[in-house]
């Protein structure tokens, strides 16, 4: 990313961006038939952000360490460890110090990894790995210390534990402000109606009402990450490690310093979105409920170009795929129809650009697709979970040449060596 | 010499041990249990007739997914897919082999190619993604474990279940008698006592052993074998010599998913005969783990596998007797696994440094002699 500062028109053309793509949903869900009412609502809308957080956190601690040259695998081990150690603060001492303590698990396992691969140079991949077999024999013997002996507790789960709270952001969706209950501008709009207007609102009230103030938080840690990133020296050092560590060197940054700093907060990350799947999205510790997330924030680094925005964007197309499976699957169905139109589109694209090959890819995408929506009447349950998993698999393949990551990302590095 | 690199190489994994060892006895202490006592525990129990058959068992597909593995990080290629792949063949395999019925060793036969062919089909994609459009294969073999997790899902409750059950426990039909793998008891009881408690060692361990020694002579006897050692060694090197890169990708890949495809056959072959939803998951991680330990060399795996087999045939044991937690033998394992290649990375500077200055007094001593 260079440097220009972040100008409002960047923040507009975002949100421009969510406008259309609501839009676009939108009417896909007013043309699909078998009609479906979920596909843009605002219980969608909220399901979708509480599920994108964790990814995000984890998505955001992927680029901490490898904007710091250290590939992190270890990211599901670190969540795995957040969400034991998350469940575990909330028991003891309240939700926040809940979430404190899950960050401190992932980052212990962050510092582990950083001593591992900065400290003893072990190829990144291998710790990180050996991280993720490692994290789960610690919860599971932490359970079993700390859980199993409390009613509701177990091997592999732990006693109910409280959320930190849930808040209505005023005037947007009528929460209180100092007593003084505001109107739900968000909600009156999305119950009038209006095509595509009240849509538009709807999902607005969804990701603006009973919102939990650790997603909050989560959400800050995007434009604090770029900040912090891209706009303080220290940043600078951090993803000059990254892209070229013994130049960095010979301009006294302390890149050991550096990359264990960014590995820590990496696993921190990581930690949190463990602790907020425990606390904040199911009310429980259980066993293997990361289900993979840690691998998933990894793909949004990928798929959003090592940025931060663009992991944000990446975790909201796994949230949505994450919240439409526990919903309406004929809403599931019509997205069959705007990916196969969507792909078609594409094609033609690429057939005018002379992009052969590409064009009879996505041409053999979208026959099928077109085909197989006409037939049915809904997909079956397996298909939604792992749509984000084919659509990352599809984005790499369409789009690697595009992708740039750090220059020196999963190099061993050893001061006074090349 | 050659004593002292014998010395070396085990070095890194007894030093690995005895640490982990270490920490899990703090860690025992700390909750306030006697370490002494639970390492006591499961020695005693553990060295049984019966613990060990539970060993040979449980190290068999531990071994082969350690194997699966090793193909690929020989020449830095990880394949983390070994998951999907092996449960995807496992039940593909399984279904295909209750539909047909053929004399024994063929029917077997058929049961193993479908498994090795469906498991390297997957891992084959994501080779074939790498060459050709440069995608991670870490990446892409995660995604793909997903999806092939997914469509087990699918294809079980759909297509491939028996239709003639109806309980909840959706499974494949059962596979004939002669699609069946016999069990080694009748060879281990002539050497010694007889196995108790119903207990079969399956005779897929000698079928792992015998991939065991195939991946020996592939990597030291053959040219494929060569090209992809060196390609992990020195890739530019490698492909400077005139190895094919992206061939030796895609074979690795190929051939990790083929061996991926045998880790859930002992279960198959050998003890449920069918796929259903309780079918061993986890292998292909674990056998990360054991891979890791044994430094993707044939023999490590094995002692890889066989720790992994014993301890957790063994740790039950502390349960039953209430002296700690069998859970300490996941930590066990854990911090094995981590320690292990830190390890090796420690005793791999350690032996470059030693060579260095071997070679730096070899030759003063010649320049010194080279004088007049």
């Amino acid at each position: 990313m260079s440097t220009v500062p972040l100008r409002e028109s960047r923040v507009l053309r975002w949100m421009l961006m969510a406008l259309g793509v609501i839009i676009v949903l939108s009417l896909t869900q007013e043309l699909a038939r078998p009609e479906t009412t979920d596909l843009v609502s605002a219980g969608t809308a909220a399901s979708t952000l509480r599920r994108a957080v964790p990814i995000l956190l984890a998505g955001l601690g992927g680029i901490w360490a490898e904007r710091a040259g250290v590939v992190n695998i270890g990211l599901e081990g670190m969540m795995v460890l957040g969400t034991w150690f998350g469940a575990w603060g909330a028991l003891e001492f309240g939700p926040w110090w809940g979430i404190a303590i899950g960050i401190a698990g992932g980052a212990a396992g962050g510092l582990l990894h950083a001593v591992a691969t900065v400290g003893f140079g072990v190829d990144h991949i291998v710790s990180g790995v050996a991280i993720n077999i490692l994290a789960p024999g610690i919860t599971r013997f932490l359970s079993r210390e700390f859980f199993s002996n409390r009613p509701g507790g177990g091997i592999t789960q732990s006693p109910r534990v409280e959320s930190v709270g849930h808040v209505d952001i005023p005037f947007l969706s009528g929460g209180d402000l100092f007593g003084w209950s505001t109107p739900d501008i968000f909600g009156w709009l999305a119950d009038r109606g209006w095509f595509i207007v009240s849509d538009v609102f709807a999902v607005a009230s969804g990701v603006t009402s009973n919102i939990s103030w650790a997603t909050l938080l989560a959400l800050l840690l995007v434009p604090a990450t770029v900040f912090v990133l891209w706009y303080t020296p220290f940043g600078l050092r951090v993803r000059a490690s990254g892209e070229h560590p013994v130049a960095a060197d010979s301009l006294g940054v302390n890149v050991y310093r550096m990359k264990y700093t960014a590995v820590v907060v990496s696993g921190g990350m990581a930690g949190f979105g463990g602790a907020f799947i425990a606390i904040e999205q199911t009310g429980i510790y259980r066993e293997a409920q990361t289900q993979g997330r840690g691998f998933i924030g990894l793909a949004t680094v990928i798929f959003g170009n090592w940025r931060p925005v663009g992991a944000f964007l990446g975790s909201l197309l796994f949230g949505f795929a994450d919240a439409l499976q526990l919903r309406d699957r004929t809403a599931v169905h019509a997205l069959l129809l705007l990916a196969g139109v969507a792909v078609g589109v594409a094609a033609l694209r690429a057939l005018k650009q002379h992009r052969l090959s590409t064009a009879g890819i996505l041409l053999l995408v979208t026959a099928p697709m077109l085909w197989w929506y006409a037939v049915t009447d809904k997909v079956m349950g397996e298909l939604p979970p792992v749509t984000p998993h084919i659509v990352t698999l599809l984005v790499l393949v369409l789009a690697t040449s595009r992708l740039r990551m750090p220059a020196a990302n999963g190099l061993r590095y050893r001061r006074g060596q090349e | 010499m050659t004593s002292r690199r014998i010395l070396m190489a085990l070095a890194a994994p007894v030093s690995a041990f005895v640490f982990s060892v270490l920490i899990s006895s703090v860690v025992l202490l700390a909750v306030g249990t006697s370490p002494i006592a639970a390492w006591a525990e499961l020695l005693s129990f553990g060295t049984r007739l019966e613990t060990l058959v539970e060993t040979g068992n449980r190290a068999t597909p531990l071994y082969l997914a350690g194997i699966a593995v090793a193909v690929g990080f020989r020449m830095n290629l990880f394949n983390i897919g070994v998951e999907g792949q092996y449960i995807l063949g496992a039940l593909l395999a399984a279904s295909a082999g209750a539909a047909v019925n053929l004399p024994a060793p063929l029917h077997v036969l058929l049961i193993l190619v479908v498994a090795m062919t469906v498991a390297a089909t997957f891992s084959g994609l994501a080779g074939y993604l790498k060459v050709t459009r440069g995608v991670h294969e870490v990446i892409s073999t995660i995604m793909l474990n997903a999806i092939a997790l997914s469509m087990v899902g699918y294809l079980m409750r759909t297509w491939l279940s028996d239709p003639e059950d109806t309980s909840l426990n959706l499974k494949t039909p059962e596979i004939p008698e002669s699609g069946r793998f016999p069990n080694l008891n009748g060879l281990v009881e002539a050497f010694t006592r007889d196995i108790k408690g119903g207990r079969e060692l399956g005779g897929f361990l000698l079928v792992a052993v015998l991939v065991g020694i195939l991946f020996h002579l592939f990597l030291t006897r053959t040219r494929a074998g060569y090209d992809l050692r060196i390609t992990g060694l020195n890739p530019f090197a490698a492909e400077a010599s005139g190895v094919d890169p992206k061939a030796t990708v895609l074979r690795a890949m190929l051939l990790s998913g083929a061996v991926a495809g045998l880790v859930g056959m002992p279960e198959i072959l050998g003890d449920d005969f069918k796929f259903d939803l309780s079918f061993t998951k986890g292998l292909g991680f674990a056998g990360i783990a054991v891979a890791l330990i044994g430094r993707n060399h044939p023999a490590g795996i094995a002692v890889g596998a066989l720790l992994f087999g014993w301890l957790d045939s063994a740790a039950p044991i502390l349960d039953v007797r209430g002296d700690a937690p069998r859970e300490i033998v996941s930590i066990l394992q854990g911090v094995v696994v981590l320690t292990a290649v830190v390890a090796y990375e420690v005793v791999s500077r350690v032996r470059r440094a030693q060579e260095a200055r071997d070679a730096a007094t070899a030759s003063a001593r010649s320049d010194a002699g080279g004088t007049p």
